[in-house]
């Protein structure tokens, strides 16, 4: 069998508007160039004609990762792609949960959906085929209404009132436990009357090429997460979810805080996340067969915010109180909001007006931000439209420049510098400098791109590298695949989605933080400097990350570049 | 810039001979940025340079190995190639494999080393490479060393129970004892606890780390170290080296109410489980190479129906002397040392020390690092002992 072939994926076409599916067998070039996820849903994009990201002849593309269906630790998530509301680009973004393993074992490797349903609708597959089912009320309702009228299912992607106000700052939750932004994410779907896709997969994965082999690299794998003190440790994303990175970020002096004028926040002491759990002794939940599920749900079926929400509710906001930002997070989810950019447009205003946001005005404002709808304008403290997460980008420098180069928006696990700039995985690296940081951009953003491309975790980033992802890709297809095969394939699929931003009309001038981060200082203090970012050395840095990537001074993939691609469509 | 990157290079390449790894002189970095630079010429410089392109990494590092590391990766790149498969935790855990690069091509070694972070090129060296940092191509050749150390010693003692030793194995294995360095007999003193403040303790546990690493019971890069200042638990971070520790250390707080410890060392909960048992204050974990050798000698390794899964999953009571020997893994998993290893060395109101198998040693001092450093050594010696004498050969003939 020859590389990256799988003899059973199929790609389903769903056009709402006729309400017709057809299920086609995957074309054996596009296998070859993208085998599955983040890979594939943007090479189905970019070979469609450009198209406005609400126009009916757009394409939502849901893409289970290559190894989804399999029996991995931390892998069975989906990609979703489609064209950017914010931007006109590309949207690429990891669905957690149960949906991407679902679509895998029903044997698809992508569902394409266009047209535009004239009710509000929901896309249910099982092994029986593909239903359209009315959501009718439900889909006005929130978030649970539209879980609940779904029939029983193992993953479901759900979108929420704030789509169906067309908000800007709508996000869409999984299962009902991950939030799956940034906001604007739900926008495509929904343009379509689209607001719930889920997928019921009774029975058993499918069957790997070399059982043994790919026992083995669920070992390594599972020895690797163990190992791993962000993930498996007493303080890790297991224990607290991601909300641990408060305390880090506190002690970093990099907690975004009021707008992210300040870096230090005064009560960072009382949102330690220890505290939140031993009041409400929430119980963990997550993806399917992850050994460190990052959720947490309390008795009442709330769930706890993760760590951009948790910061971004609190400190951003200069809000010191735990409950408040629990109950603003449910808000968030039932509304359908994407929290953190909600709190970032809310701490812009703050600021514009002068004074912090008093805490009873919380919950009223981020209502009045659902009813404003499409009139919501994005929050200054943004890239690419979307706001940015919580992490000052005074406080490390590779990660200020992923956040500026990402292709669809900042994330801040795009390019993993987190894992060596905070939590020195695999090593440790100087934050405040920019040397070597365009190459540890470009590499780890390549790495997150193979990870979102079979399935994977981009948290698991932190302990599973190509080596491992190569072992498992090789069990799966029975023939031998290398870690530094699969960092091409990485390559490869941020390079696609430059083509779609440069064909958009993306540029340099994209690739840019707010000038704040380069003008005003952050906040000092117990021997950390926080100075602004030297503009000089960040666009020397972005301009050797763009010579990395194959993108000329303004950012746009050069001739020789996209011809290396060897596209079998016009990218 | 250019300057920078040759003197990174150097830094390397010289740190590779201060931690013993390489002669003086003999590693060769390869370093890039916005131009690829060399620690020093070398005829290898075609070969790194491809190796640098052709993988898209940082760096690359050639480390031949000291003695007796070159006698030992030489006999088992010929015996074991296509790859060898070392036994010890950290090995399983991080590298699963060395592979032996069939020749000395960029092609070749690309091959190896795209699928692993490190290789051993018989009659040239280790070659390793570093993405992010040559940091991590450093951490890589000290791990395959160790691991490559480990071993050969403990197969050639399991081939000798077993009357299987040939002669290459003999005459590696004669060449391999001519240039051990000598076991660590003399402790040095160090700072006298109990410590009542932040920075006499961060002080202490500095200079303990240091004289973990110069007597040889761990390598820089690997062990751990934690001091329990009433109920905060200094520790070292994950990655961090023993001899680099100002600056490295979290304090978190052993009640549970602040996630500091997000970056402490992977063993943080079983340093945390130990001093919920153990009123001692001061814990040390080092990599010692004999103790990690004997406590993966087991006479039943032949027949035992868990051979595969011994360092995580042995049901026997062992012991190296009077030093209990336990399974476990690297960090929290299901299997970790923090389930087995506190218990055991909080056992009897207290041991001195305990070996986890395939991995290091544990040990405590009540106040201070002193007792645990000695602690440390004599499980060493000791079992460096028992281990030439299982073999019958005196140790004063070494």
């Amino acid at each position: 069998m020859p590389l990256m072939e799988h003899p059973t994926a199929h790609i389903l076409f769903c056009d709402l508007s006729t309400g017709v599916c057809r299920r086609e067998q995957q074309d054996p070039s596009l296998a070859r160039q993208a085998l599955g996820g983040r890979a594939l849903a943007v090479a189905l994009l970019a070979a469609r004609p450009r198209a406005v990201w609400d126009a009916p002849d757009g394409a939502v593309v849901l893409a289970p990762g290559a190894l989804a269906g399999f029996d991995l630790p931390g892998v069975s998530f989906a990609a979703l792609a489609g064209t950017n509301p914010h931007t006109g680009g590309v949207l690429a973004v990891a669905v957690p949960g149960g949906l991407g393993r679902a679509l895998a074992r029903l044997g698809l490797a992508a569902v394409v959906v266009t047209g535009r349903s004239n009710t509000p609708t929901a896309l249910f597959l099982d092994a029986d085929g593909v239903r359209l089912l009315p959501l009718g009320a439900a889909a006005g309702q929130g978030t649970s209404a539209a879980l609940a009228a779904l029939p029983s299912h193992d993953g479901a992607l759900v979108a929420g009132p704030a789509a169906r106000a067309g908000s800007p700052l709508a996000g869409l939750w999984a299962d009902g436990l991950h939030a799956v932004g940034p906001g604007g994410v739900a926008l495509p779907l929904a343009a379509k009357n689209c607001f719930a896709v889920a997928a019921r997969a009774q029975g058993e994965g499918p069957a790997p090429a070399d059982p043994a082999a790919l026992a083995g690299a669920r070992a390594a794998m599972e020895r690797l997460v163990s190992a791993a003190p962000a993930l498996a440790g007493p303080c890790g994303f297991g224990r607290y979810g991601t909300a641990a990175l408060l305390d880090l970020t506190a002690g970093r002096r990099m907690l975004p805080t009021r707008n992210f004028r300040e870096t230090a926040f005064e009560a960072a002491g009382q949102l330690s996340a220890p505290g939140l759990f031993a009041r409400l002794s929430p119980r963990a939940a997550g993806c399917p067969g992850c050994p460190t599920p990052c959720r947490h749900v309390t008795a009442d079926g709330g769930v706890l915010p993760d760590g951009d929400a948790w910061s971004h509710l609190t400190a951003l906001l200069g809000l010191a109180d735990p409950d408040l930002a629990v109950a603003a997070h449910a808000a968030c989810r039932q509304a359908g909001l994407f929290a953190p950019g909600a709190a970032a447009l809310l701490a812009g205003r703050a600021e514009a007006a002068g004074r912090d946001l008093a805490s009873d005005a919380l919950l009223p404002a981020l209502a009045a931000l659902v009813a404003e709808g499409l009139s919501v304008s994005p929050s200054a403290m943004a890239v690419k439209g979307v706001a940015l997460p919580a992490f000052d980008p005074r406080g490390a420098y590779g990660l200020a420049l992923s956040l500026a180069v990402g292709t669809s928006g900042p994330d801040a696990w795009g390019g993993l510098c987190l894992g060596h700039e905070l939590l020195r995985k695999p090593v440790a690296t100087d934050r405040f400098s920019f040397a070597g940081k365009a190459r540890a951009v470009f590499l780890g953003e390549n790495a997150a791109a193979v990870a979102a491309s079979l399935g994977g975790c981009p948290l698991f980033g932190l302990a599973v590298g190509l080596e491992e992802w190569a072992l498992a890709l090789s069990a799966v297809r029975g023939e031998g695949v290398s870690a530094a095969g699969l960092a091409g394939l990485g390559q490869r699929t941020v390079l696609v989605e430059r083509t779609i931003n440069a064909r958009a009309g993306l540029g340099v001038a994209d690739d840019d933080l707010p000038e704040r981060f380069f003008a005003e200082t952050g906040s000092s203090g117990e021997g950390i400097v926080v100075a602004p970012l030297p503009r000089e050395e960040f666009l020397a840095a972005r301009a050797a990350y763009y010579r990395l990537r194959g993108l000329n001074a303004d950012g746009r993939p050069t001739t020789q570049a996209v011809a290396a691609l060897e596209s079998p469509w016009p990218i | 810039m250019a300057d920078l990157t040759a003197a990174l290079a150097r830094r390397f390449a010289e740190k590779l001979a201060a931690a013993g790894l390489t002669d003086p002189g003999a590693a060769v970095a390869a370093c890039l940025d916005d131009r690829l630079a060399f620690s020093r010429p070398s005829p290898h410089e075609e070969l790194l340079a491809g190796l640098v392109d052709r993988l898209g990494v940082g760096c690359v590092l050639l480390a031949p190995p000291a003695q007796p590391h070159r006698a030992i990766l030489e006999f088992l790149a010929g015996s074991q190639a296509p790859a060898i498969r070392p036994r010890d935790c950290e090995t399983r855990t991080f590298f699963h494999d060395i592979p032996v690069i069939a020749e000395p091509t960029v092609e070749a070694a690309a091959a190896a080393l795209s699928r692993r972070k490190g290789a051993y090129l018989p009659g040239v060296g280790i070659l390793a490479h570093g993405a992010l940092s040559p940091e991590q191509a450093f951490v890589t050749v000290s791990s395959v060393a160790f691991a490559g150390f480990v071993k050969f010693f403990a197969d050639f003692l399991a081939a000798n129970r077993a009357g299987a030793v040939d002669a290459a194995y003999a005459a590696a294995f004669a060449a391999a004892c001519r240039t051990l360095p000598p076991p660590p007999t003399i402790v040095p003193a160090l700072a006298k606890g109990p410590f009542i403040d932040r920075e006499t303790m961060l002080a202490a546990m500095a200079q303990a780390g240091r004289a973990t690493v110069e007597l040889g019971l761990v390598d820089s890069v690997f062990g751990n170290i934690s001091y329990n200042l009433d109920g905060v638990l200094a520790i070292s971070q994950t990655g961090a080296a023993l001899d680099e520790l100002p600056g490295a250390m979290d304090l978190v707080p052993l009640d549970g109410s602040s996630c500091a410890g997000l970056t402490a060392s992977s063993e943080l909960a079983a340093h945390a489980a130990l001093s919920a048992l153990d009123g001692r204050k001061a814990i040390l974990h080092g990599h010692p190479r004999f103790a990690v050798v004997m406590s993966m000698d087991c006479e039943d390794l032949a027949t035992c129906p868990r051979r595969e899964r011994c360092h995580v999953d042995c049901a026997r009571q062992r012991f190296a002397g009077e030093t209990p020997i336990v399974p476990g893994e690297v960090g929290c998993g299901p299997r970790g040392l923090v389930h087995t290893m506190p218990p055991a060395l909080a056992a009897n109101g207290g041991r001195p020390g305990v070996i986890v198998c395939g991995h290091g040693v544990f040990t405590m001092g009540a106040n201070d690092f002193g007792d645990a450093l000695a602690a440390l050594c004599a499980i060493e010696t000791s079992c460096r002992a028992r281990y030439f004498a299982a073999l019958g050969i005196p140790t004063e003939t070494l």
